[in-house]
């Protein structure tokens, strides 16, 4: 139920972006969405590929350090008000979000990456207020 | 002068002095602390052996090593109801260095003082901002004890909130002003911020210590603050400020060479040098609580034995030059890389490596420590990162009593070294 992020630790300096999907690419990983943000020193680059595995893998080779995490992923109707709808049920639910990021998929619908506190908690919320949760092995390729 | 009998005796008479007295401390060290009498008994020499005062180079050096060994009062030659003052500076690794004074050496402390003060140019009319923090650190102490033995009046103002420094500069109508020569240009520009000049102060001199000054530094703090600006020297194992000072003349700073014999070794041989630059040693000639004799400072400097137009007749000092070891000097603070690498080792979330960069900025130091982050589980979010590095911060304020800026960096970015690491960049232009 849940999606399988990847995170690195990337020093603020020309080149590492691009040293990341290089690493990625050569072992041919494909990456479906990813997110980073300004920092002064460091930053966090968050992703999702298509084989977390193995990129965890190819990029600890690389001399990354990366960690997994799992987020909760939800899909909506790309449209507006979709992510609104979904925001103010977690809203009234009481979950606090650390943080999200989004992609839309190839059947035309916005998946939403959640980071929250208490993941399963949230799962459960969601499934009583009918939002759709997404699984990556299944819906993303 | 203060001591004009002192200050202006002839070369012969004074070395029959320090000779006199140099045997006697020999002895007295000898006799009253077991780690003197070990360190001569191994090396074969016996207090007897000094007929004269080249007779010196048969004894072995002090270290700063040899206080953190012998932590905190094994190098006493008194017992402790005897002490009446202690002070601390850092020590090469976590414990700081600590030394102890008996009633007479802060009388002799004192002497000292007021002669370097009087040279520089103070007087009983002066009214003195110490603007040097209070503590451990010997540097406010010894500096208050001199300007009140002149009779001069004392403001105790310590450093920091350097606004309220100017407001008592100005109120009090200070004319004399002692700060490092960098809090000092900070304090000025503070002054200019405030909306000041120079004109709104009664400032006339400036005794600056315990961190390097260029000449161009004095100009500065000429021009900015309308003093003279002098230099002084010294160091908490020998006693703290007070082993030497620049006069007005401004052409080295005079040893006070009765209560401190100093030598230039050559830091590769250690062996005895004589218009060179080289590692400066000084020897306590009269000092009761804690004897140093022959204690290695690792400044390097040069010694001119000419007298000096101000009619003194004691050896100068030149500024010093730079250090035969890798100590920092940090605002003030003595700051030892090893210090830092222990704290570093100890944090299981970042790597061994480490890089060190000093810079100045605004005349103030700033210490920046660039570490590798091994630790992948802290990822999840911000929040752990930093707090990470408010622990790094937190632990290396505990031993080295100053904030450090934390850069954490990825994993095996840091230069790596085969021999002898370099892992300090000074950037300070001084």
């Amino acid at each position: 139920m849940l999606v399988n992020q990847v995170a690195v630790f990337l020093e603020n300096k020309q080149g590492r972006i691009s040293d990341f999907c290089k690493a990625l690419s050569s072992a041919d990983i494909n990456l479906i969405t990813m997110s980073i943000a300004d920092t002064t020193d460091f930053g966090i680059l968050r992703a999702i590929t298509d084989d977390n595995d193995k990129a965890i893998k190819v990029l600890k080779d690389a001399g990354f350090t990366v960690s997994s995490t799992d987020l909760l992923g939800i899909e909506v109707e790309d449209k507006p008000g979709g992510l609104a709808d979904v925001l103010s049920t977690m809203d009234n639910a009481g979950i606090n979000i650390e943080y999200l990021y989004s992609f839309v998929k190839k059947d035309g619908k916005a998946m939403i990456l959640f980071k929250v506190a208490n993941i399963d908690e949230t799962i459960e919320i969601c499934k009583n207020k009918h939002l759709k949760i997404i699984d990556t092995g299944i819906s993303i390729k | 002068m203060f001591n004009p009998k002192i200050e202006t005796m002839s070369r012969e008479e004074l070395k029959v002095l320090q000779l006199e007295r140099l045997q006697k401390i020999v002895k007295y060290a000898y006799e009253n602390v077991p780690f003197y009498k070990k360190k001569y008994d191994q090396a074969g020499v016996k207090p007897e052996d000094i007929k004269c005062l080249e007779d010196i180079k048969k004894l072995p050096f002090v270290v700063k090593d040899d206080l953190r060994d012998n932590y905190p009062f094994g190098l006493l030659a008194v017992p402790m109801d005897d002490i009446v003052r202690v002070h601390a500076s850092s020590g090469t690794s976590g414990k700081p260095t600590v030394v102890a004074y008996t009633k007479n050496d802060l009388d002799m402390w004192s002497e000292c003082m007021a002669r370097l003060i009087v040279a520089a140019g103070g007087t009983k009319q002066d009214i003195v901002q110490i603007s040097f923090g209070y503590g451990l650190f010997t540097g406010a102490l010894g500096l208050h004890q001199g300007w009140e033995k002149i009779g001069a009046t004392v403001i105790p103002a310590s450093s920091g909130n350097t606004e309220r420094q100017v407001m008592l500069l100005k109120d009090l109508g200070a004319t004399a002003l002692v700060s490092t020569p960098s809090y000092a240009l900070y304090i000025a520009e503070v002054m200019e911020k405030m909306g000041y000049t120079k004109d709104d102060f009664k400032l006339r001199i400036g005794l600056f210590g315990s961190e390097a000054s260029s000449p161009e530094m004095h100009e500065a703090l000429r021009e900015k603050l309308g003093v003279i600006p002098t230099d002084n020297y010294g160091l908490s194992e020998i006693i703290g400020p007070g082993v030497s000072g620049e006069c007005l003349e401004k052409c080295g700073m005079h040893i006070n060479e009765d209560h401190f014999l100093a030598e230039i070794v050559s830091p590769e041989t250690l062996e005895p040098i004589y218009d060179e630059y080289g590692e400066l040693v000084i020897t306590t000639l009269t000092k009761e609580g804690l004897p140093m004799i022959r204690y290695r400072t690792k400044d390097i400097t040069k010694i001119n034995y000419e007298p000096c137009k101000c009619g003194r007749t004691s050896a100068r000092m030149e500024k010093i030059r730079g250090r035969s070891d890798d100590m920092l000097i940090i605002k003030g603070v003595n700051v030892f890389p090893s210090q830092i690498e222990g704290v570093i080792c100890n944090i299981e979330e970042i790597g061994n490596n480490y890089e060190i960069v000093v810079t100045r900025e605004n005349y103030v130091d700033n210490i920046k420590i660039l570490v590798e982050l091994v630790d992948a589980s802290l990822l999840h979010n911000y929040a752990m990162l930093d707090k990470l590095t408010a622990k790094i911060k937190h632990n290396l304020r505990t031993v080295l009593q100053i904030d450090a800026d934390i850069k954490l960096v990825e994993p095996m970015t840091l230069k790596r070294f085969e021999g002898k690491a370099k892992r300090v960049t000074d950037l300070r232009k001084i």
